[in-house]
C-alpha cells in the first residue's frame, strides 16, 4: 500500500476521521514498512508495536463513538530517543542508559498522545544529541534514504531518516545547534526549531539546557505547522516555558509573501559552502522575489563567532547536565567489584558508558567552566551570545525573516568526518546562531545538488514562528508547482 | 595524639576568630523545586519524583514559599534583598546528590549583608551577616559495614533521597565571633528567629538546622586573619560550643609549637568532643559554578519586599524588649525564660490574667521541674497558659492553697480536664464549712491534750502540730491560716 | 599548546572519567585543536557587553507550594543498579568533604 505510506499526515488524518482508513490499518502499514526497510536505514532504536497498535485502537474507538478527532489524530509518529516515554526504553543513543525505562512521559510526548498521534517507537540519534551525522549513536549509525552510504544528518538523524524512508509520516526531533534542521536539510524534509521556550523541555533529556528545543520533522510545511502547534504551549513544569498562547501556524501556510522583507545573511555563504548548495539557495531566494517578496542583503557580523561560542556553551552545560549519569541510581553501573569506591565506580561507569564525542564535550565543558578559564572561555562565549542576539535584533529592524542555506554541504559519506571533530562541527555553521539567540528557525527542501537534497533555512524573530511558516508555505508551493511533484517523490526506492 | 593547649591559656594568648555557616531547612510544604513532601521521618525514598531524583529530562521549578521564607529571613537579619539574582550550579560528584550538582547561589545571593545581635551574660554582641542564599538539600547516606555508621571503613552505603531537594537557606556570618559562648548564643538566637518567622522548625537533632564553624587564631591586636579550619555538620548547641572550644585549643597548641594550622575541613565527633581532619585531596575542589540555565533569574520588586517586611511577625529581640518594659522582667529573668523555652507560655499565662512574676515562677519552677521529670520541654506539657493562669487566680482568691494548686496541676497534666474540672472531680476546693472545720479542730485538741496545754500556757509555736493534724484530717483541703486562727481562738490565745 | 596532558588528566578526574593512557593521549591532541579554535571568542572585544545566560527574558517563574504525587518506591528502586532496605545501594564513599 505504497500510496498510504506517501500520504502527507494531514491526508492520513482526514481519511481516518472520515473512516476511509482505520488508525490500526495506518499503524500496521507503517510497522510493516519499518520491518521491511529499517534493517537498512536503522532509523529506530526501539519499535513499540504493541503500544502503537493500542493507541491506534483507541483512536478508532473514539471515532466510532463520534468523539471529535484532532487534525493529526491517527497519524503515526517517530519519537527521538532523547524524549522520555513512560515504560518505553529511552537511551538517548547511549550505552549508559541502555535498558532504562522512564517512569514518566516528556510533556511533548504527552501532548502528541493527547493529539491522537501514534508513537511508533524511539528514533536513533547521536549519543545525547551530540553530533551531526548520527554516527555517534552507541548502537548503530542511521543511513540516509537518499543514499545509504551517506549520513542522514544529526543528531535527529533517526527521526529524519524514518520520515524520508516512509517509515513514519511525522517525527519529533530536538535541536540544540541544528539537530532538527540539518537532518531535515540533508534528508529533503521540513524541520523546525521553535522559539526557545515555545515548546516544553520537560522530559527532553538535557544536552544544553539554554539551547535545546523540540520540534517537528515532516514531509510538508503544513504537517510541520500542525505538529508544531500540537506540541507548543506553556508548561508549568518547565521554568523557561513561555506563557503566551500558541500562535496559529497552519493558518499561515497558503498565504502569499508579497511585500514581506526577506534578508539574506551575507555571512552565511562563501568559503566552505558547496557551490551547488549556494546555487539552489539563490534560485529559491529568486523565487521568493518572483512572489513579490522584497529581497535584502543583511550583515550579521558576529555570526562568525557563533560556532566557537556554541562549542563552549553547549559542552559547558552538557558537562553539568551529564554528571547525573554515574551508575548510582539508574542505568549502567560498571566496575563495581565490591572493593572500588563510589568515585571509582562512577569514573569507570562513565568511561564505559559514554562514547568518544560525549567524553570530548564533557572535557571541553569541564575545562571551560573551571576556575581560571571561566571568564576567558564560558564568560566570553556568553558575551558573544549577546552580540549575536543584537545582530538578529538589528537585522529584524530591516527585514521580516532571515534566510540562508541550512547546511554548507549536502549529506557527506558515512565515516568521512568521524575522526575529525572540527570538520563535523562545521555542519552546523548556519543553524547555530538561531539557537544562541533563542529565535525560531526552520529548514525546507529547495532542490537537489548532485542528487542530494539541499535545505533552505528561514529564521524569524522570537515568538514570530508564524512568519517562517508563511514564507516556507509559499516557497514550498512554488517549488512543488515548478517541479510538478514533491521533492521526496525522487527519493530512490528501498 | 593531638596536642591541646589549655583553653584559658589559649584565649589569653590568641584571639579566636570564628565565622559560622548555618544551613536551615525551610518548613515549606513541598520541596524547593518539585511537589514532593518535606516531612521528616517518612520511609526511605517515598518522597521522591523525577525532579528530586535528578532523572534524565526532569526540570526544577522554584517553590514560591521558599523565596518568601528566604526574604523573611533576610529582612529579619537586616540584609538587603537583591533586586536581581540568579541560581547557579555547584558541580561536584557525590552519591547523595542526585544530579551531581547542587542548585545553589554563587556570586549573586538573594540577601546580602545584615547582622544579628546576640546577648551573653547581659552583654550584646553584634554578629555581621555576610550573605543569605537559597539552595537544595542532598539525600542521606547510611554507611554500612564499618564502625557504627561511620563513613570511614564502611563497605558500602545506602542512600535515601527523601531529603534531596528540601529547600535550605545558608546563612553566613562575618568572622566576627570571638568566643565559643557567643558562637553558641548566635545559634540559639538564630534558631529562635527561624521559629518566630515561621520558616523552619529549626530542630538541630533532626538536622533541620546545622552549622559549620570556621575557626582561626591570631595574636591579639593582629588584623590579618590566620589560617582557618572548617568543622562541618555540628548538630547541637553543645557541639557548636565544644567543637569551637576544641579547635581553639588544638590550633593554639600547634601555633605554640611553632607549627602551622592547615586549611582543611574537619569532622566533629559527638562522642569524644574532638575534631579530626578528613582525607586531604590531591587537588582543591573546583565547583565550576555557572548560572543555572533551567531556572529564570529572580527579580523581586520593591513592592514585594515591602509587603514581606510589613507582614513580618514580632522578632525575638523586639519581643524581649517589650516583655521587659511591659511586664517588668529583668534581663536575667528573660534569659532564664528563654533558655527554659517558656517565653510563649509565660506570655500566654500573663495574657490570661496572671501577674507576670507568678506566671514566670510557675513555669520556671514547678512546671520546669515536672517537664524535667517527664524528660520533655516545659512548653510540651499538656497544660496551657490559661490553665496556669486559672490556677494562679484560684490561689489568689483563696479557693486553693498552694498545695492544692499543685494537685490541680497534676490533674490537668494527667489529662483530667481544665483546672475547674479537676477541682470538681477531685473535690479539691478549700474547706470553708465552719462546722466541719470546727469539728476537726475539736478532735485535734482532744487527741493532743499535752500540746493543747502548751499552747494554752503561751507556747504559741506548738500550735503547728495541731494545725498539721487538722490538715491531715481534712486531706489538705483546709486553709492552714484559717485553721491556725481557729485553733488559737479555741485555746484562748485568739 | 593550549592544554597539557596533565591538565587533561586532571579534567578527566574532575569529570569522573576513567580514561586509559591511549585515550588520554588521543584526547589531549583533539582538545588542544578544539580549544585553540574556540578560543577565537576572545577576539571579540566585549568588555561592556553583558553576558547572556538565558535565551528567554523571563524572571520570577514560581510554582505554588503545593504537593504533587511522588513516585511509588518500587518504581524508583526498580531503576537502581542495586537497592537494599528501601534505599539505593552504592559503593563505599571515601571520607572526604
Ligand atoms: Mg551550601
Ligand atoms: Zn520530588
Amino acid at each position: 500500500m505504497r500510496e498510504l505510506l506517501r500520504l502527507p499526515a494531514t491526508e492520513i488524518a482526514a481519511a481516518v476521521a472520515k473512516g476511509d482508513l482505520s488508525a490500526v490499518e495506518v499503524t500496521r502499514v507503517h510497522l510493516d514498512r519499518i520491518a521491511g526497510v529499517d534493517g537498512e536505514v536503522a532509523a529506530f532504536l526501539h519499535v513499540d508495536a504493541a503500544g502503537a497498535l493500542a493507541a491506534a485502537r483507541s483512536i478508532d474507538e473514539q471515532r466510532t463513538k463520534g468523539e471529535p478527532l484532532g487534525p493529526l489524530a491517527g497519524v503515526p509518529i517517530a519519537i527521538k530517543d532523547v524524549l522520555t516515554t513512560r515504560g518505553v526504553p529511552t537511551t538517548c543513543g547511549s550505552r549508559i542508559l541502555d535498558g532504562w525505562r522512564p517512569p514518566y512521559d516528556a510533556t511533548v510526548v504527552r501532548k502528541v498522545r493527547a493529539a491522537g498521534l501514534i508513537p511508533l517507537g524511539k528514533a536513533n540519534m547521536d549519543e545525547f544529541a551530540m553530533g551531526s551525522s548520527t554516527e555517534n549513536s552507541a548502537f548503530r549509525p542511521t543511513r540516509n534514504p537518499w543514499d545509504l552510504t551517506r549520513i542522514p544528518g544529526g543528531s535527529s538523524g533517526g527521526s529524519a531518516a524514518a520520515v524520508a524512508a516512509f517509515e513514519a509520516p511525522l517525527a519529533l526531533g530536538t535541536d540544540t545547534g541544528g539537530s532538527i534542521r540539518q537532518p531535515a536539510a540533508v534528508c529533503g524534509l521540513v524541520g523546525a526549531k521553535p522559539t526557545y521556550g515555545g515548546v516544553s523541555r520537560y522530559g527532553l533529556v538535557a544536552f544544553s539546557s539554554s539551547l535545546d528545543q523540540a520540534g517537528p520533522l515532516t514531509r510538508t510545511v503544513l504537517d510541520a505547522a500542525l505538529l508544531h502547534e500540537a506540541i507548543a504551549g506553556h508548561d508549568p513544569l518547565d521554568s523557561t516555558s513561555i506563557d503566551t498562547p500558541v500562535p496559529s501556524l497552519a493558518a499561515e501556510v497558503g498565504r502569499d509573501v508579497a511585500g514581506m522583507r526577506v534578508g539574506v545573511v551575507r555571512e552565511l555563504s562563501g568559503e566552505g559552502y558547496q557551490p551547488e548548495v549556494e546555487e539552489r539557495f539563490r534560485e529559491a531566494v529568486a523565487l521568493l522575489g518572483d512572489l513579490d517578496a522584497e529581497i535584502v542583503e543583511v550583515s550579521c557580523p558576529h555570526f562568525a563567532y557563533a560556532l566557537p561560542a556554541y562549542y563552549l556553551i553547549a559542552p559547558s552545560e552538557a558537562s553539568s547536565n551529564l554528571a547525573r549519569f554515574d551508575g548510582m541510581r539508574y542505568g549502567l553501573r560498571a566496575g563495581d567489584d565490591g572493593v572500588a569506591s563510589a568515585e571509582e565506580v562512577m569514573s569507570r561507569t562513565r568511561a564505559a558508558g559514554f562514547g568518544a564525542e560525549v567524553k570530548r564535550r564533557i572535557m571541553i565543558g569541564t575545562y571551560a567552566l573551571s576556575s581560571g578559564y571561566y571568564e576567558a572561555y564560558y564568560g566570553q562565549a556568553q558575551k558573544v551570545r549577546t552580540l549575536i542576539a543584537r545582530d538578529f535584533d538589528a537585522a529584524y529592524q530591516q527585514v521580516d525573516v532571515l534566510v540562508s542555506p541550512t547546511t554548507p554541504t549536502t549529506a557527506f559519506p558515512l565515516g568521512e568526518r568521524v575522526d575529525d571533530p572540527m570538520a563535523m562541527y562545521l555542519a552546523d555553521l548556519c543553524t547555530i546562531p538561531a539557537n544562541l539567540a533563542g529565535v525560531p528557525s526552520m529548514s525546507l527542501p529547495c532542490g537537489l545538488a548532485d542528487g542530494l537534497p539541499v535545505g533552505f533555512q528561514i529564521m524569524a524573530p522570537a515568538l514570530a514562528d508564524d512568519r517562517m511558516y508563511r514564507v516556507a508555505g509559499a516557497l514550498e508551493a512554488e517549488l512543488d508547482a515548478r517541479r510538478g511533484h514533491p521533492l521526496l517523490d525522487e527519493v530512490p526506492a528501498l | 595524639m593531638t596536642l591541646l593547649a589549655d583553653f584559658t591559656d589559649a584565649v589569653a594568648r590568641y584571639e579566636a576568630v570564628i565565622g559560622l555557616e548555618t544551613h536551615v531547612e525551610l518548613g515549606t510544604t513541598s520541596k524547593m523545586f518539585c511537589g514532593c513532601a518535606t516531612e521528616f521521618g517518612a520511609p526511605p525514598n517515598t518522597q521522591v519524583c523525577p525532579t528530586c531524583l535528578g532523572l534524565p529530562g526532569s526540570l526544577p521549578v522554584i517553590n514560591e514559599n521558599a523565596i518568601l521564607f528566604a526574604v523573611r529571613i533576610g529582612l529579619a537579619l537586616h540584609s538587603s534583598i537583591a533586586d536581581w539574582c540568579r541560581f547557579a550550579r555547584k558541580n561536584y560528584f557525590y552519591p547523595d546528590m542526585p544530579k551531581n550538582f547542587q542548585i545553589s547561589q554563587y556570586d549573586e545571593p538573594l540577601c546580602v549583608g545584615g547582622h544579628l545581635d546576640v546577648e551573653v551574660d547581659g552583654q550584646t554582641h553584634r554578629v555581621g551577616i555576610t550573605r543569605v542564599h537559597l539552595e537544595e538539600d542532598t539525600g542521606k547516606s547510611l554507611h554500612v559495614g564499618g564502625a557504627t555508621g561511620r563513613i570511614h571503613g564502611a563497605t558500602h552505603s545506602l542512600v535515601d533521597y527523601n531529603r534531596a531537594g528540601i529547600p535550605l537557606v545558608e546563612i553566613v556570618t562575618e568572622p566576627e565571633i570571638r568566643s565559643p559562648e557567643v558562637a553558641r548564643a548566635y545559634v540559639v538566637e538564630l534558631r529562635e528567629l527561624m521559629v518566630a518567622l515561621g520558616v523552619s522548625d529549626a530542630r538541630m537533632e533532626q538536622g533541620s538546622l546545622r552549622c559549620d564553624a570556621n575557626v582561626s587564631l591570631r595574636q591579639h591586636g593582629e588584623s590579618r586573619l590566620g589560617t582557618r579550619s572548617e568543622t562541618k555538620n555540628l548538630n547541637s548547641l553543645r557541639s557548636v560550643e565544644r567543637a569551637v572550644r576544641y579547635e581553639i585549643s588544638r590550633q593554639a597548641a600547634r601555633l605554640d609549637a611553632g607549627g602551622r594550622v592547615v586549611q582543611e575541613t574537619r569532622h566533629y565527633d559527638e562522642g569524644t568532643g574532638t575534631t579530626s581532619g578528613g582525607r586531604t585531596k590531591e587537588e582543591s575542589t573546583d565547583y565550576r559554578y555557572f548560572p543555572e540555565p533551567d531556572l529564570t533569574p529572580l527579580a523581586l520588586s520593591a513592592d514585594y519586599v515591602a509587603a514581606v517586611r510589613y507582614d513580618l511577625p514580632e522578632l525575638p529581640a523586639q519581643r524581649r524588649a517589650r516583655m521587659a518594659e511591659k511586664f517588668g522582667f529583668s534581663p536575667l529573668d528573660l534569659e532564664q525564660m528563654r533558655n527554659g523555652g517558656v517565653l510563649d507560655r509565660v506570655e500566654e499565662t500573663i495574657a490570661a490574667g496572671a501577674p507576670p512574676a507568678e506566671a514566670r515562677a510557675w513555669w520556671l519552677n514547678d512546671l520546669a521541674r515536672r517537664a524535667a521529670e517527664a524528660g520533655r520541654e516545659p512548653a510540651e506539657l499538656a497544660i496551657t497558659g490559661p490553665d496556669v493562669a486559672r490556677v494562679i487566680g484560684m490561689v489568689a482568691a483563696g479557693t486553693l492553697t498552694s498545695a492544692l494548686a499543685r494537685q490541680v496541676v497534676d490533674g490537668v497534666l494527667a489529662g483530667e480536664g481544665p483546672p475547674d474540672e479537676v477541682v470538681a472531680t477531685r473535690g479539691l476546693a478549700v474547706v470553708r464549712d465552719e462546722s466541719a472545720l470546727g469539728a476537726a479542730v475539736d478532735e485535734a485538741i482532744a487527741a493532743n491534750p499535752d500540746v493543747a496545754d502548751k499552747v494554752r500556757g503561751g507556747k504559741l509555736p506548738a500550735v503547728g502540730a495541731l494545725v498539721g493534724a487538722v490538715m491531715k484530717a481534712t486531706k489538705g483541703q483546709a486553709d492552714a491560716q484559717a485553721v491556725r486562727a481557729l485553733l488559737l481562738e479555741r485555746l484562748g490565745q485568739g | 599548546m593550549t592544554i597539557t596532558r596533565d591538565e587533561v588528566a586532571h579534567l578527566a578526574r574532575l569529570a569522573r572519567l576513567a580514561l586509559d593512557e591511549t585515550e588520554l593521549d588521543h584526547l589531549s591532541g583533539q582538545l588542544d585543536v578544539i580549544l585553540n579554535s574556540v578560543a577565537r571568542v576572545r577576539e571579540v572585544a566585549a568588555a561592556d557587553i553583558p553576558p547572556t545566560s538565558h535565551a528567554v527574558p523571563l524572571t520570577n517563574v514560581f510554582r505554588p507550594d503545593a504537593l504533587r504525587p511522588s513516585l511509588a518506591r518500587e518504581e524508583v528502586l526498580a531503576m537502581a543498579p542495586a537497592a537494599e532496605e528501601g534505599r539505593f545501594r552504592v559503593p563505599r564513599i571515601l571520607d572526604e568533604v
